[in-house]
């Protein structure tokens, strides 16, 4: 799998990235070596086999229903871009 | 108090420090200030560390001496040591080793910072990072690469390489680390250090800044076993806060350290022995091997044969978790937002863009087309489709082997830049270290030996929560052998 | 050419736990905006979710109640996209394994017929926040309280076949969730809203046309008013030559149509994948028997007993049973008064619910309770007070004036059951009205009306009106 670049401006746009044009191409070819690495799963037949997406076999633990956080608002927001009014600001949201 | 001579000190391990705070022979005070001065005098260097936190460590300092003076100390209460800066600080900066947080000034904790807090420890500063733990030579941070104090045109391996160089050249006795496909294991073997992650869910990954949650895990690095048992103690058990915290005791890993190795089992798998391994570290490993058969070990060869397949399926797993874990970093709620953005894309594409570089850019990329429609099958599935297969390698291995051993990475320490520009020759020399994170097992490296000036790692692989194992296997090792205390001598 | 309309409903309840479904914040409506927004919530680098056991007993619940395959194991997935009011940039939901699969639900429609809804799937996930579009110099600003808060996603099969199908099932969805107590229900506030996948086929075609997906409707009348709009284009549309394509709308309930979303309609493309920090929900057996025991009597069944066990007629025990609270009501009230079933039905449907609508007030903060009316209606049944003197005594029941007997005695309203009492004020009505009284005796019949208003009135409505009625039948004879 080889990508070109239209398909890594697709990707880039999913992935809500900037790519500069003259950075397309050296990112079309390690993007493709990348995709190469990785076809060598190809190589083994994994038919029956169940994926395994967890290190360990366990359940997920439950929590009890109780609030245990308080406010921190200002805390938080100190680190924020930019705030009014509790509220965090973006550009205009159109619906 | 009488005074010490500073080169003692320096060199002296925590387990030796931690006698002599308990004897009184030195405070926390001295010893923090002594290290925060060698950070002052050699971190320009070798840039291993990102921040230096000399008031805080100097206030934990004082506190971990009133402790002591109040009977109320642990093993650790005064010792220095360094957190890679993945793990969240509480009103200290946390980069991550990226322009995204360069400004980020966490507002809690880690668990794992809670407890070495908890425990007495003194934090001296943030260690230096590959970027969001992307990296195996620490030249992917934002604030620059760090080097290798046994030979500073080396690279000291990544993703914690500021953690291995600052421990390496005695700028800190112990740091943490954290591994998601070699980042605590690499780096040490490197650096000449002990570094062990642990079993996956060992220790808690709140407030750890997620790279592929299903690989990461932190743990200690530090000049002996003994050492990384100290720290690991005190790193490890349940956060209810994490899901995939195991809920089990943290065994006493000091007490099982002097077992003796006879009749241990020690599996070499052919496939970490074959092509790709650096003819004069493969000497180096074997003359290991060769001391813990007088050790009493059994060595038998085993197999891996699902073992080409960890550099592949690692990297379809790691990127496609990657890519949704930092789609967090949006320019609206805390990190880099870029400057006037046009609409919301333009804020998006362009915080990120200019928040991320090159290889977290292309491991988003990479992830982000394995999960895209169409594809999910052939890459996501089928890579962990894979992720079974070698963990049933590993399982089958088990049942014949306590241990299994070989070199932690191919080669030494390569020079600065000789594969910056080659991703995928990067990523091989996470070759055998790969396959331990995608299995959930626990890994140690130890240091061996050399080739030339650069040091050589052992690789130690145990099974599911065997670290108190691999810890005895490396601690019996470093009692007959002084690799562990070898400093590099610009650093001694 | 016949039109046959094809709805299928997505359906999303917030469930009414105290804490969110992956952190301890608080999910209650209407703080400040970002007070109730904790690490979690926003999406801080570092945090982990940690699930709440209330959000799956409620989904296990649910899944229970409509009959479903409650899932032994489940399975969190991130679905990732990009929006000012989604902090982690995905929002953990289920996908390929849901928490509970192939239920239905049994909806009523007009003149007595029925329907069975197959409901395709349950699953739990976390709601966003919301960006309010006050003007803040052009910007958007972004409330996270509401995200994380624990939603349960219901989608039906395409089994509606009208707007009208579409309300009736989603009240009816409405009424199970808050019987079950895993919702509030109230739509104002966005605790049950819907979005409603709606395609039109030529009468007979047994291929589905394509659909549009209204989003986001909070109210019964838009559900209704949206889809009906919504058939009427998509028919225009194909009528007229054109196409429908699939995208998502908005209704503009101002406008009273529905309008494409293009901004949000770029090829989505979620790449869900199993959440890693987050385990397989595992859902023993014994635990969906205990939540299976703990269920309480569901609404169709309710109103079967009230059928059986009290009489009633299928209209009225449909009504009493509307939500639990009532349906406990009216049965408190019975028992309070030991029968009369019919009775107490139509003064809960009666007097008590047009009261409750005049206050807005819920049946569970009616001042007059379930004894205080069976009281009442026990100076009914034995004789001392009619029922149009009880509706002024409920009246002051209701104003707090005081219990029924009190009230009765206080007011002189006992009811005049002495014959010689009803007697003389009967005499005294004829021999005031001597005119009418030979008009009557001439044969204009009619006017008895009028004498059992006059002597109804004389007596201050308190005489027993069918032995007045008897009298003054004897007396105006002669």
């Amino acid at each position: 799998m080889s990508l070109g670049p239209a398909e890594v401006g697709k990707i880039a746009h999913l992935a809500r990235l900037a790519i500069r044009d003259q950075d397309v191409p050296a990112y079309a070819h390690n993007l493709s070596a990348i995709l190469e690495l990785v076809a060598r799963m190809d190589a083994v037949d994994t038919a029956g086999v169940i994926p395994m997406a967890h290190p360990l076999d366990m359940a997920q633990r439950l929590r009890v229903d109780e609030v245990s956080e308080a406010n921190q608002r200002e805390r938080f927001q100190a680190i924020a871009p930019r705030v009014e009014a509790g509220l965090y600001l973006v550009p205009k949201v159109i619906e | 108090m009488k005074p010490l001579s500073e080169t003692a000190m320096h060199q002296k391990t925590i387990a030796q420090l931690s006698a002599g705070l308990t004897a009184g022979e030195f405070s926390s005070e001295e010893l923090t200030r002594l290290f925060l001065e060698r950070i002052e005098q050699y971190n320009p260097s070798l840039n291993a560390f990102i921040t230096v936190t000399d008031d805080i460590a100097l206030e934990q300092a004082r506190a971990a001496d009133r402790r002591r003076q109040q009977d109320q100390a642990g093993p650790l209460t005064g010792v220095p040591i360094a957190q890679k800066d993945i793990f969240c600080t509480d009103g200290v900066r946390t980069s991550c080793g990226s322009r995204m947080l360069d400004r980020f000034i966490a507002p809690y904790n880690a668990t794992v910072v809670e407890k070495l807090n908890a425990a007495g420890t003194v934090m001296l500063g943030k260690t230096n990072m590959d970027e969001f733990a992307m990296g195996s030579s620490n030249e992917n941070s934002f604030y620059g690469p760090v080097r290798n104090p046994w030979d500073l045109d080396a690279v000291p391996g990544g993703s914690s390489g500021g953690s291995a160089a600052a421990v390496a050249a005695r700028l800190t006795p112990g740091a943490t680390g954290t591994d998601t496909g070699g980042s605590i294991r690499q780096p040490a073997a490197l650096c000449g250090l002990t570094g062990i992650k642990p079993t996956y869910g060992r220790v808690s990954r709140w407030g750890m800044i997620a790279y592929a949650s299903s690989l990461d895990q932190g743990g200690p690095m530090a000049r002996t076993a003994e050492d990384c048992a100290l720290l690991l103690g005190a790193m490890a058990g349940f956060d209810p806060r994490d899901s995939t915290s195991v809920d089990q005791p943290v065994p006493d890993y000091l007490a099982r350290l002097d077992q003796a190795l006879d009749g241990l089992k020690i599996g070499l798998p052919k496939e970490y022995f074959g092509e790709g391994l650096d003819g004069e570290v493969a000497r180096v490993v074997d003359a290991a091997i060769a001391e813990y058969r007088k050790l009493g070990a059994n060595v038998i060869e085993i197999s891996l044969p699902n073992s080409q397949l960890a550099i592949p399926a690692y990297y379809v797993i790691a990127p496609a978790e990657c890519s949704s874990n930092l789609a967090r970093f949006d320019g609206v709620r805390y990190g880099h937002r870029c400057d006037n953005p046009k609409d919301l894309l333009d804020l998006y594409t362009r915080s990120r863009a200019e928040g991320f570089g090159p290889e977290v850019t292309r491991r988003i990329l990479v992830g982000a087309f394995a999960l895209s429609a169409g594809y999910y099958d052939a890459y996501y599935l089928k890579a962990q489709q894979i992720r079974r297969l070698i963990s049933d390698d590993f399982r089958r291995a088990f049942e014949q082997v306590d241990v299994i051993a070989g070199p932690t990475s191919p080669t030494v320490a390569f020079n600065l830049g000789e594969k910056v520009d080659d991703p995928i020759t990067m990523y091989l020399s996470d070759i055998y270290t790969i396959a331990v994170n995608l299995a959930g097992l626990p890994g140690l490296s130890l240091p061996v030996g050399f080739v030339g000036q650069r040091p050589v790692g052992l690789q130690l692989i145990g099974n599911y929560f065997a670290e108190d194992r691999l810890l005895n296997v490396a601690h019996r090792y470093q009692q007959v052998t002084d690799w562990h205390a070898r400093a590099p001598a610009a650093f001694a | 050419m016949e039109w046959e309309t094809v709805i299928g409903l997505e359906i999303h309840a917030q469930l009414a736990t105290k804490s969110k479904i992956f952190s301890g914040a608080s999910t209650a409506y209407g703080a400040d905006p970002n007070t109730q927004a904790c690490a979690i919530d926003l999406g801080m680098p570092g945090v982990l979710p940690v699930l709440n056991q209330d959000a799956v007993r409620m989904a296990a619940m649910f899944g229970l109640a409509i009959g479903a395959e409650v899932a032994q194991r489940s399975v969190f997935a991130r679905k990732n996209y990009f929006y000012p009011d989604l902090p982690k940039g995905y929002q953990i939901s289920q996908y390929e394994l849901p928490v509970a699969q192939k239920g239905q639900l049994h909806i009523d429609l007009e003149q007595g017929a029925s329907k069975l809804i197959g409901i395709t799937r349950a699953h739990l996930e976390e709601d966003a926040g919301k960006s309010l579009h006050e003007d803040f110099q052009g910007l958007s600003g972004i409330d996270l309280n509401r995200a994380g808060t624990p939603l349960l996603e219901i989608v039906s099969e395409p089994d509606l076949r009208s707007a009208k199908e579409a309300v009736a099932y989603m009240k009816k969805l409405h009424q199970m969730v808050v019987y079950l107590g895993i919702c509030d229900g109230n739509m104002q506030e966005g605790s049950f809203r819907c979005d409603a996948n709606v395609s039109v086929r030529r009468q007979g075609d047994p291929k589905l046309g394509t659909r549009a997906e209204i989003k986001n409707l909070n109210s019964f009348r838009f559900v209704e008013r949206a889809i009906e709009f919504e058939i009427e284009r998509q028919i225009d549309l194909i009528e007229a030559g054109g196409k429908v394509v699939q995208e998502t709308r908005l209704y503009d309930p101002d406008k009273g149509e529905t309008r494409s979303m293009r901004g949000k309609e770029e090829a989505n493309d979620y790449r869900y994948f199993p959440d890693p920090d987050l385990l397989p929900l595992v859902i023993d057996q014994d635990v969906i028997a205990a939540i299976r025991a703990s269920l309480p009597e569901l609404p169709d069944a309710k109103k079967q007993r009230f059928i059986t066990q009290y009489g009633l007629s299928g209209y009225d025990a449909g009504v009493l049973t509307t939500s639990r609270a009532l349906g406990d009501y009216y049965e408190a009230t019975v028992a309070a008064l030991s029968g009369e079933p019919k009775l107490c039905a139509n003064w809960v449907m009666g007097d008590l619910s047009a009261f409750l609508n005049k206050d807005n007030r819920e049946i569970t903060d009616s001042p007059v309770n379930p004894a205080q009316l069976a009281g009442l209606l026990r100076r009914i049944q034995d004789g001392t007070i009619s029922g149009k003197i009880a509706k002024d005594v409920f009246e002051a029941l209701w104003a707090g004036e005081g219990e029924t007997d009190a009230i009765i005695e206080k007011r002189g309203l006992r009811q005049i059951t002495d014959a010689s009492a009803i007697e003389s004020v009967i005499e005294a009505v004829i021999a005031a009205n001597p005119e009418q009284l030979a008009q009557y005796r001439a044969g204009k019949d009619k006017l008895f009306g009028f004498f059992v208003g006059q002597a109804m009135k004389a007596s201050k409505g308190k005489a027993n009106p069918q032995q007045l009625n008897e009298l003054l039948e004897k007396k105006l004879k002669g």
